[in-house]
């Protein structure tokens, strides 16, 4: 029995911000004051907040300690652990309060969350079975196999109301029932972990945090359509959550949780790994299949539907990670509570990853229905810098961008449709005033530009043509009749494109166009970037009254293009100017003006 | 002219010719191996240059325009080797809207090749990546295994230091 545990993150934040060393410290201290009978460190997943990384808890108290430091590690021990006195300087402060120091769920950013899919994220060692089964890890699985038929199954999901969490929203149980309903000799279950959203990273926590919970669904999955084995499809990007599924699948085999006759039931069931190799268009279920077999991700016509005919030709389904993360919840505690959170289409929570310009960038689970102003103002905690908000971004590159006007508009599938945007697998990046809109929608482009498997003409000549558009916008040389043509070839794409990647490539920029129209105006008719990001529309000048003549700005200017005598107002040469601000970030006099 | 390396000739070793039968052996009846295959020639070589592909080619039985294929479908894939030190720079969009872009142009400039290129010395090659999951320490870039995370333009030079 230990008497204390400290809890570090070991997700790809707080890595990335040095927990590995931070860990190593620590049991060297600990060793070193002879506690290490006494107190034990576990490794844990995401916890969520991943802007205060390295994250730290020590319990049985659930001090919370924020951004620690490898110097930190002695104190910790020594004045923590040793004699049981917190360190003040390193807990994050709104856990502190008149009354003392209360619990982090009380705190803003944790307060309105509700954790399903991430209950057991920041909470365990995913390293260790034992823990999983220990939060009523597998007792789902168990539950299905002895006391459940497939249609018990199905009738459960299909009651909750659970939805495809990777971005269409097709109900679940609806899909199962489906490929339950096709008979073959084999048929299989895949998970989409090919998180390929840039700037989304829920999958890639809940299989860091908690990668039994994902083996687990799956298996039930496998004995409701009558499936013997089982694909997870994941981004090699992701190093961390690799090695930690293969860790626990290895477990959950040694366990007899996976492989022959599970829980004595007959049932048979197996999973491997895939890793993606860095294709967005794999996220769509046809070309995940096909890069699965070991072929060019490149997606096909839709029907055949996976349901009937998917990988290597066999009745398929495939599930998300956070999709499968729900299910055995779902199992264990019944349709009707889960049905009973969300809004009545969109039920249960949603995990984002919360990031751009606010303030605690991380991992949020909500129940459906949170407007998008309790995220970002509240659990987000605002804008930092003083800057006001300008627009979110959900749904990566297939979504839109949603201005202050829907604020407070419930956050459900078919709200964020409706105001032309969309789910997506969760990604939610806010921007200020800072960022340009047309520099948006140009920036997602050039990603599906890239990303455009060139199978379909509509998808790869489109995306090319519209981001010429663009370019021409952002440097001035557009007329009001290119809007004109943006909107029509956004239409043709629409109609005409293979997969979902085409179809919805334009969003970005028919949602900035509808939501931000006068932004693109004044590039086009004023030759003006409002938010000055735009370099062709930017000039930069010196105000004489300001200039000290201090010729800092002119030895650092990398063009040459800056002149003037000491002591003298300085000027700069437009025709040389490369735009890059340094003389503007250098100058002590703020007599440098942009715009 | 250029100052990045366009082609370097084929250096692959006995050793490890030897490693890549072998792994080929062992995932020769596993249905769907080719892109196993392609990653783990690629752990073992840095790259995929022909050389390599057309040994698989062999081993599989699977005809050279299907490798080459999926071998330049996947942006994973490498058919150039890589320089001693390869700088990622992010450009997922939490990183972008924090300006990745312009630690992007600054290291472009500073090492004057374009991203996907290697310096002349194969030391330094650059390239753009869509998150590296650490959104919470936009913007970032890395540089091998190693993360650097809430950086300015100006830290470019001293971090590029430690490698020179």
């Amino acid at each position: 029995m230990y008497r204390s545990h400290v809890l570090v993150c070991g997700g790809t934040g707080c890595t990335s911000s040095g927990s590995e060393q931070i860990i190593k410290a620590l049991e060297k201290e600990i060793e070193k004051a002879g506690l290490a009978e006494e107190v034990c460190v576990v490794r844990t997943g995401c916890h969520g907040l991943c802007a205060l990384g390295p994250i730290m808890i020590v319990y049985p108290e659930a001090t919370f300690y924020s951004m620690v430091k490898v110097e930190d590690v002695p104190e910790i021990v020594s004045e923590h652990l040793l004699k049981g006195r917190v360190v003040s300087r390193l807990v994050y402060d709104e856990t502190i309060t008149e009354k003392g120091i209360q619990s982090l769920n009380e705190t803003d950013f944790y307060k309105k969350q509700h954790r399903i899919a991430l209950r057991n994220c920041g909470v365990i060692n995913p390293e260790d079975i034992e823990e999983y089964i220990g939060r009523d890890g597998y007792q789902a699985l168990a539950k299905v196999l002895k006391e459940m038929t497939p249609d018990d199954v199905v009738k459960c999901l299909l009651d909750s109301g659970l939805r495809g969490r990777g971005g269409g929203g097709f109900p679940t149980g609806r899909k199962w029932q489906l490929a339950m309903g096709n008979q073959a000799d084999q048929k299989y279950v895949c998970c989409n972990a090919d998180e390929g959203d840039p700037g989304a990273f829920m999958d890639r926590s809940v299989l860091e945090g908690d990668p039994h919970v994902v083996l687990e669904a799956m298996a039930i999955a496998g004995y409701v359509i009558g499936a013997s084995q089982g694909y997870i499809y994941v981004r090699a990007e992701y190093p961390i959550a690799v090695e930690r599924l293969k860790i626990a699948i290895n477990q959950a085999r040694e366990y007899g949780l996976l492989g022959k006759d599970i829980f004595g039931s007959g049932f048979d069931f197996d999973i491997d790994l895939r890793l993606g190799a860095g294709a967005f268009v794999c996220g769509e279920e046809t070309a995940l299949m096909t890069s699965i077999e070991g072929k060019r991700g490149e997606p096909h016509p839709r029907p055949p539907y996976p349901a009937v005919k998917g990988l290597f030709e066999k009745p398929t389904i495939l599930n998300n990670v956070e999709t499968f993360a729900n299910i055995p919840q779902i199992i264990l505690n019944g349709a009707e509570w889960f049905a009973s959170m969300g809004t009545e289409k969109s039920k249960g929570t949603k995990v984002f990853a919360l990031g751009g310009k606010v303030k605690n960038v991380g991992l949020v689970e909500i129940p459906m229905g949170t407007t998008l102003r309790e995220i970002v103002e509240e659990i987000g905690g605002g804008i930092p810098n003083g800057k006001k908000f300008k627009a979110a971004q959900t749904g990566g590159p297939s979504g839109g961008c949603i201005s202050a006007e829907n604020y407070d508009v419930p956050i459900d599938y078919d709200n964020l449709i409706a105001i032309g945007s969309m789910m997506g697998s969760g990604g939610l990046i806010v921007m200020d005033e800072d960022t340009c809109m047309v520099d948006i929608a140009k920036f997602f482009l050039e990603f599906t530009v890239d990303e455009s498997c060139g199978k379909c003409t509509p998808c790869r000549i489109g995306t090319t043509r519209l981001l010429e558009l663009l370019n021409k916008i952002t440097e001035g040389k557009a007329t009001m009749e290119d809007l004109d043509k943006i909107e029509e070839l956004a239409e043709y794409m629409k109609q005409n494109s293979l997969c979902a990647l085409g179809q919805t490539a334009a969003n970005p920029v028919l949602s900035t166009l509808k939501n931000f129209r006068e932004e693109y105006i004044a590039h086009i008719v004023d030759k003006r970037c409002p938010a000055g990001v735009c370099k062709s529309l930017l000039s930069y000048s010196i105000d004489p009254d300001k200039c000290k003549g201090c010729t800092l700005c002119a030895k650092n200017c990398p063009a040459g293009a800056i002149s003037g005598e000491r002591k003298e107002p300085h000027v700069i040469d437009q025709s040389k100017c490369v735009k890059c601000g340094v003389c503007m970030t250098k100058c002590k006099f703020g007599a440098i003006e942009k715009k | 002219m250029s100052l990045a390396k366009k082609t370097v000739p084929f250096q692959g070793t006995k050793e490890q010719e030897e490693r890549l039968l072998e792994m080929i052996r062992a995932h020769k009846d596993q249905k769907g191996a080719l892109m196993p295959v392609l990653q783990q020639a690629q752990d073992i070589y840095g790259y995929l240059p022909i050389e390599v592909q057309k040994i698989i080619s062999d081993e599989m039985q699977v005809p050279m325009e299907k490798i080459y294929g999926v071998a330049t479908f996947y942006s994973q894939f490498a058919l150039q080797p890589k320089g001693k030190y390869r700088i990622s720079v992010c450009l997922g969009t939490a990183c972008y809207v924090k300006g990745s872009g312009k630690i992007y142009e600054k290291i472009q400039e500073m090492l004057n090749i374009q991203g996907g290129e290697c310096t002349m010395d194969g030391k330094f090659s650059l390239e753009a990546c869509r998150c590296v999951g650490a959104c919470g320490l936009a913007p970032v870039m890395m540089i091998n295994d190693e993360v650097y995370g809430r950086l300015t333009p100006d830290d470019v030079q001293t971090i590029l230091d430690k490698y020179e």
